[in-house]
């Protein structure tokens, strides 16, 4: 018996949420008295995948040759190597949720998204998991041999547990069900599922123009940044940045909303944070009810004041 | 070419969200249903390409009576035809096996699902689908151009988009992008009024098994009291970030 945990990798190299979810699967391994291996697809050097022996790993599968976003040969490989296992275990990538719903048909083992809590219980694989845009926590049972789980960014502590690691790298012939013909990707930005902070801004900006602060201000904390839907509606700002109910929901530790109303269908995909700080001209602003740190005031009044305040800490 | 519009029916985004029975079923009592904020911008495309190259589109929902103001709104924002699988979704999977038994006997070029339902945020009936009738999959779509048999998609990255390049029949799960939300269609009265008279099958379930079982519900804790920061201040409000909360 194992947990297999798909050890996603960008640009050959694994991030933070593959970490959150080995050191998840690690602990599942621990709960059930089992053994932890991986799959990871894509080039990878031996010393990168060398490092999921920190987190428990016991053994890695490596295909070189295949890439994430195919999905189909994906799925068949990680389904051969879970032959033995009790549960496979996914960050919530864009890649594992193409994945990981192919492995379910292809395992007939039922899949919990979103999942936020380790195991209830070990009978019937009972879990809890975000669901209604994070309105609501739901606790769910599967009922089949295996269960598949894709856990929710930033609610998993990475945990170390060093492990001796085998690596086996395999190669795999099979037919495309689609060709992969480019990216675009804004590389040395951090990813705003993975962010650990987030810096958001709302119509309360009046224009694009006026994001440079927003910006700075992510730039001097390591943040992602983000904005609501209207604002990626009238084209101020990537539809990527777009968070809440109808776009990207997201965990970060703090949340800073900057001239956000704090609509139901915002705060729906954002209120998971576990600090919210909101920033806003009007005191019955909704967002203040949200938050757990306010500042009644102009955003060109305070924004600049905060990144000078941040700069005296960094320094 | 035949396009099937995969419609779940969700609360409108405006909810409050209540549950009942011991809090372990979601509580229908008062809430507004509407098509799925990402199905709406699958069904629009649909349109669109039926427009630009002619097409038959078909809008499929598993659901019992209750969902048909919800699919008798898509036939009024422009597909020609409805299906219902008369069937209560109980989980992603034996909705998904329904749908893929219907597609088996009635084929479709495109089947277009949106990346996620807004109310269970299972994301995975497309997925599955994908998987039960071995057809390329491609998900948190945003652009699609067909040209013959040969389609070109976006899908969003971390951090970017991919394009891929794929050969019909596909399914896809969509997303804002697709088309853009000033295109969304509302249906007008005409549409409203052609709607009535649009045919809706309503197809028997096969009651396939399901895998997962929602136990109960809570909602997550409640907030403490905002702590309000002047804004002559801001040097407290880093202070508290830094010391108390500990986030930065
Ligand atoms: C089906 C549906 C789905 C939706 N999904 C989403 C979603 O996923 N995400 C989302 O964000 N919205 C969503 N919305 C929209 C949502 O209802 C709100 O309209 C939206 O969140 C408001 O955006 P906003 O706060 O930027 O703008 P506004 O509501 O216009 O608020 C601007 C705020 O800025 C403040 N302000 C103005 N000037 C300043 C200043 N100088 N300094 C500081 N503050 C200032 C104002 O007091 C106000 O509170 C959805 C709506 C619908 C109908
Ligand atoms: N009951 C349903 N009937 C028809 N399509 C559905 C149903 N449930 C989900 N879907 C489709 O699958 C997509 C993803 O839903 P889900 O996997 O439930 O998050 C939705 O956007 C719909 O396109």
């Amino acid at each position: 018996m194992s947990i297999l945990v798909y050890a996603e990798s960008w640009e050959g190299r694994f991030r933070k949420s593959t970490y959150e979810a080995a050191s998840y699967a690690n602990q599942l391994a621990n709960d059930l008295d089992t053994d932890l291996i991986a799959v990871s697809f894509g080039n990878i050097d031996e010393s990168e995948l060398s490092k999921l022996g920190e987190y428990g790993v016991s053994k890695i599968f490596s295909y070189s040759n295949v890439t994430k976003s195919d999905n189909n040969n994906a799925s068949i490989l990680l389904a051969k190597h879970a032959e033995d296992s009790k549960a496979i275990i996914f960050a919530n990538t864009f890649s594992a949720k193409m994945i990981a719903p192919r492995l379910s048909s292809k395992l007939k083992a039922g899949l919990l998204s979103n999942v936020i809590s380790t195991i209830l219980n070990t009978e019937n694989f009972t879990f809890q998991r975000q669901s209604f845009s994070s309105k609501a926590i739901e606790k769910v049972s599967v009922s089949t041999e295996k269960v598949i789980i894709t856990i929710s960014p930033n609610a998993f502590e990475i945990k170390n547990s060093t492990t001796n690691c085998v690596i086996t790298k395999n190669d795999a012939n099979f037919e495309n069900q689609f060709t992969v013909i480019g990216s675009e990707t804004n590389t040395g930005k951090i990813s705003l599922s993975e962010a650990e902070i987030v810096i958001s801004a709302g119509r309360g900006l009046k224009g694009p123009e006026n994001w440079g602060m927003i910006e700075e201000l992510a730039e001097l904390l390591n943040a992602a940044t983000a904005c609501s839907k209207p604002v990626s509606d009238i084209g101020w700002r990537p539809h990527s940045e777009h968070v809440g109910q109808t776009g990207k929901a997201v965990a970060p530790n703090l949340y800073i909303a900057v001239g956000i109303s704090g609509a139901i269908q915002h705060l729906a995909g954002v209120n998971s944070s576990k600090v919210m700080v909101a920033i806003n001209t009007d005191p019955e602003a909704a967002f203040f009810k949200a938050a757990d740190y306010g500042v009644i005031g102009d955003a060109f009044d305070v924004v600049p004041k905060l990144i000078e305040e941040i700069k005296k800490i960094k320094n | 070419m035949n396009i099937l519009v995969c419609i779940s029916s969700v609360p409108d985004t405006t909810s409050k969200i209540n549950f009942t029975e011991n809090d372990s079923k979601f509580d229908e009592n008062g809430i507004q249903f509407v098509i799925n904020p990402y199905d709406e911008f699958g069904l629009t495309k649909a349109v669109m390409l039926k427009e630009q190259n002619g097409a038959k589109v078909t809008a499929i929902i598993v659901g019992e009576s209750s969902v048909e103001p919800v699919i008798r709104k898509a036939l009024a924002i422009g597909a020609d035809q409805a299906v219902r699988i008369n069937m209560k979704p109980l989980d992603s999977f034996s909705t998904a096996k329904e749908i893929s038994n219907y597609v088996s006997e009635n084929p479709f070029d495109l089947i277009i699902a949106g990346k996620e339902s807004s109310d269970y945020n299972g994301g995975a009936v497309p997925g599955i689908i994908a998987d039960m009738l071995n057809i390329p999959f491609v998900n948190a779509c945003n652009g699609l151009e067909i040209e013959g048999n040969e389609v070109t998609l976006n899908r969003e990255i971390d951090g970017g988009i991919e394009k891929i390049k794929a050969s019909l029949p596909i399914i896809i799960g969509g997303q804002k992008g697709l088309v853009e939300e000033s295109e969304l269609r509302i249906p007008n009265m005409r549409g409203i009024m052609t709607a009535r008279s649009k045919p809706l099958n309503i197809v028997e379930a096969n009651n396939p098994m399901t895998m997962s079982k929602s136990i109960q519900f809570e909602k997550p804790a409640a907030k403490g009291e905002c702590k309000m920061v002047s804004s002559d201040n801001i040097d407290q409000l880093v202070n508290m970030l830094q010391n108390e909360a500990k986030v930065i």
